[in-house]
């Protein structure tokens, strides 16, 4: 087996299939982007919206929506159970993985993320379209949450516990403790700055070449992870903030490098740098 | 924030505040992006005096702010890439709504103008806070448009 191959390469498309497809009925391009505006200039062809606040999370509860506010998504969305639904989105593709993460934790199996996202497609001089396209509802019909994929904070302390892998994906100063929100994000995040103990610090964007927002070849990939003893045999939980960019680094480990045991930590360190009585390290 | 603090506000920017609040989420998002297609660009005598744009890593929105001083009177211009349509619709807003304002016109406006606008529940806090910053930073340029000889002061955020 050549080395030097995404594990799972049907979860990833070019921008040139996807313009190949843009007809195509049994496909549905799905834009999410960081910025809530972005798909109103001008989108893909064909290609519907989420948005990760006002649309994939819960209106009331720090939560998803449920698993019937789901179904109603998709069938508004005009997807049903064997679409498959290809992501694409700005900021590198991050808040379509995060779109991407959903789908797959309530257990749709035909996913695909586009490489390079929106800003590749652009570059290109690839059409776009201010049109918003509705489809005839579907009957979608969800699975029960895929827990595998999604760790909730006892589950982490246990984790951490037993010394089993965590990877902060935030920036070093943010690791470090240096700073508790973003860079150029005042007043956001938590109570304590820092890290959960024994967390491996891999800031997200490094699985991504900056030029052109793909994802770094298979062996770029599998060195970045390796070298920070980040390997396949152990269960691995990911977390950054509030669970977006860990969302990205989760898909490389899972789809691109094959990694079999992957959460996301979505509750992140808005949720740890909160909470009372667990251990921290700067 | 209530209505009645809008009589605080600049004319202009009391109007579209209240344009926003009469607005359905929906109707926000096409206010807001209405708004973004009408930034004015950075004029050229302006641009000429700016550094590099500080880019910040991560996510954040790279913005670049400049003042222009004329006989008391303000005017700012923003720099914000195309592909951050929200950050551009929000400095669209602040852009005529203080076009040729006084610095202590500036200084008055409350940090809460969001709550006022009804954005919060259709932007998330940390995109918020982003607005908040860029309000802030007006404010300190204002304040510097108090103490310093008119020029114009290209800044980046």
């Amino acid at each position: 087996m050549s080395e030097n191959r995404y594990a799972y390469p049907e979860y990833l498309v070019e921008t040139t299939w996807v313009a190949e497809h843009l007809e195509d009925p049994s496909i549905r391009l799905v834009e999410s982007n960081e910025d809530p505006l972005l798909y109103e200039t001008g989108h893909i062809p064909g290609a519907v919206k989420v948005d990760w606040f006002t649309t994939l999370q819960h209106p009331l509860r720090r939560d998803f929506i449920d698993q019937f506010e789901f179904e109603t998504l998709c069938s508004r969305l005009g997807i049903s159970n064997d679409t498959t639904v290809v992501f694409y989105g700005d900021k590198h593709n991050w808040f379509a993985c995060y779109a991407f993460w959903l789908f797959a934790y309530y257990g749709h199996e035909h996913l695909k993320i586009m490489n390079g996202g929106r800003a590749k497609w652009v570059a290109e001089g690839r059409p776009l379209t201010r049109d918003i396209p509705t489809y005839p509802p579907t009957q979608y019909r969800a699975k029960p949450p895929d827990t595998s994929i999604r760790a909730f904070r006892d589950e982490v302390l246990r984790h951490m516990e037993q010394r089993l892998p965590l990877i902060d994906v935030r920036s070093p100063q943010e690791y470090s403790g240096e700073l508790l929100h973003m860079p150029g994000y005042p007043q956001e995040g938590a109570q304590r700055g820092g890290h959960i103990p024994g967390a491996v610090n891999i800031p997200w964007a490094q699985a991504v070449t900056p030029e052109n927002s793909t994802f770094k070849s298979p062996d770029e990939l599998r060195t970045l992870f390796e070298s920070h003893g980040i390997t396949p045999d152990k269960e691995i939980i990911a977390y950054c903030r509030i669970g977006e960019r860990s969302s990205l680094t989760w898909f490389v480990l899972k789809y691109l490098l094959g990694y079999p045991r992957v959460k996301n930590y979505d509750g992140s360190w808005t949720e740890w740098g909160n909470l009372v009585n667990v251990p921290i390290e700067k | 924030m209530s209505i009645d603090s809008l009589s605080v506000l600049p004319p202009r920017l009391a109007e579209i505040l209240e344009t926003f609040g009469l607005s359905d989420p929906q109707g926000k998002m096409e206010l807001l992006l209405e708004f973004a297609e009408s930034l004015l660009p950075i004029p050229e005598e302006l641009a000429d005096l700016a550094g590099q744009p500080e880019l910040v890593p991560e996510c954040m929105t790279p913005v670049t702010v400049y003042m222009h001083q004329h006989e008391g009177r303000l005017r700012f211009y923003f720099g914000v890439p195309p592909e951050a349509p929200t950050i551009r619709g929000y400095a669209a807003i602040l852009q005529q709504g203080l076009w040729d304002v006084t610095p202590n016109e500036v200084l008055q406006i409350p940090e809460d103008l969001y709550s006022a606008m009804g954005l919060l529940h259709i932007l998330t806090p940390q995109r918020v806070n982003g607005l908040i910053a860029i309000l802030a930073h007006i404010k300190r340029l204002a304040t510097q448009a108090l103490t310093l000889p008119p020029a114009s002061h290209p800044t980046n955020l």
